[in-house]
């Protein structure tokens, strides 16, 4: 496990998937280091781009605008960004926004690596 | 400061802790009057709790003296949050403890309170430039999910001069939500709205309240909107709290004949529930005044 900042709990390829665990708050203060990880992440053009939401506690409108540009990007290249493990608060989140039709949501890594 | 206990009970979770709270202002002769005396409740994680009350009974000075523009001159406000599980009483706090609790509440003034010289988007855009370094391509993203929360966004990059008063109360809102505010205090949400507009703010509150556990203090007259959105009610009159309770408890006094009510307190609330013009509501502010003057001069 690679630790880079207190958001980021690992990064690993599987195969033509990039997998991106991220853990506690991802808040105004926390975005900025969540964007770079995923920008660096999306260079590379993985195919398929998880970002695993099991460890993340809380997330604000910030963390969900970081998730939008990065499916804009992902999309740009023509890859898929698969989010899975969202708590019932983060998956609030993104029903109160309506995101939850346009992002790839899956119940765990597996599921969202081979969908 | 009075030196009465104005600290909240340790066991109780609260979000705000307001206690033994008095605000006096002075009369036309210099004299000291009490618009607020003895004010005390608890505001829980994720609930919306309605203040009403008849004009001038002290509920705009509450909502002032709650978000700080008011100095009371006795009592205690707490507030404890999600990253401040402390209580800190903001009438001993410093200056930069006072800007976190400020920091995670959002208001929605009565009129929306935009700044007129700015677009929608750049109104909505401002706290999140001013209180973060996120990129601005992200912020345009969090402005973009706000303005569509409230069904603005075809209003974007208009100026506040060019909207209704019901536009101004949404982007007003988006705005109030920019930075995910734990505590919403809205002020007359309601009022000057069609119902139509009225009743979709309303699902905006109860929405965040349930998805997102935003607690809520809602300031209002509307008793349609105040009966949908409330878990808890309390009413104000005269400057101190004549009740508090579930909604529940209120609409048994609205839908209970008079007479049968327990005591004069719930026949003032169920006239003033039921926008009755005879009752003891008017009987002590209006008629009593009115009579004095015909037989006395």
């Amino acid at each position: 496990m690679t630790q880079v900042d207190n958001t980021l709990n690992d990064i690993r390829r599987q195969g033509n998937a990039t997998i991106v665990a991220l853990s506690g708050e991802v808040d105004l203060h926390r975005t900025p280091a969540v964007h770079k990880t995923l920008v660096q992440a999306c260079e590379q053009h993985p195919e398929r781009l998880v970002v695993n939401l099991k460890d993340v506690s809380y997330m604000d409108s910030s963390g969900l605008g970081t998730l939008v540009e990065v499916f804009r990007r992902v999309n740009g290249y023509h890859g898929t960004l698969a989010l899975c493990h969202l708590s019932t608060r983060v998956r609030s989140v993104f029903e109160i926004t309506k995101l939850d039709r346009f992002f790839n949501i899956y119940a765990t890594e597996e599921e969202a690596l081979s969908a | 400061m009075s030196g009465m206990r104005v600290v909240p009970e340790e066991s109780q979770k609260f979000v705000i802790s307001v206690r033994q709270l008095a605000k006096l202002f002075a009369d036309q002769q210099g004299r000291p009057v009490r618009v607020l005396d003895d004010i005390t409740f608890d505001v829980y994680p994720g609930e919306t709790l309605v203040v009403m009350g008849g004009s001038g009974c002290g509920k705009s000075t509450l909502l002032n003296c709650l978000i700080g523009e008011l100095r009371p001159e006795e009592g205690g406000i707490f507030y404890q949050t999600r990253v401040m599980p402390q209580p800190i009483n903001i009438l001993d706090a410093r200056e930069e403890q006072l800007n976190e609790v400020r920091k995670r509440f959002g208001i929605l003034f009565q009129s929306g309170a935009l700044f007129n010289s700015m677009t929608v988007a750049e109104n909505i855009a401002l706290p999140l430039k001013e209180h973060s370094y996120v990129d601005p391509s992200i912020i345009d993203i969090v402005v973009t999910l706000k303005l569509q929360q409230v069904h603005m966004l075809p209003h974007r990059d208009k100026m506040p001069a060019q909207l209704s008063g019901g536009q101004k109360k949404r982007a007003g809102l988006a705005r109030a939500t920019a930075l995910d505010p734990e505590i919403l205090f809205y002020d007359e949400p309601s009022a000057g709205l069609d119902p139509v507009t009225s009743a979709a703010i309303d699902e905006l509150i109860i929405d965040l309240s349930k998805k997102l556990s935003v607690t809520s203090v809602v300031v209002t007259h509307e008793m349609d909107s105040a009966f949908r959105i409330a878990d808890r009610m309390v009413m104000l009159d005269r400057g101190r709290v004549l009740r508090i309770g579930p909604r529940g408890e209120f609409e048994r006094i609205r839908d209970t004949a008079p007479e049968r009510l327990a005591d004069e307190d719930e026949r003032l609330i169920h006239q003033f529930l039921n926008g009755k013009t005879e009752g003891p509501l008017t009987d002590a502010a209006g008629m009593s005044e009115y009579e004095k003057w015909i037989v006395t001069g």
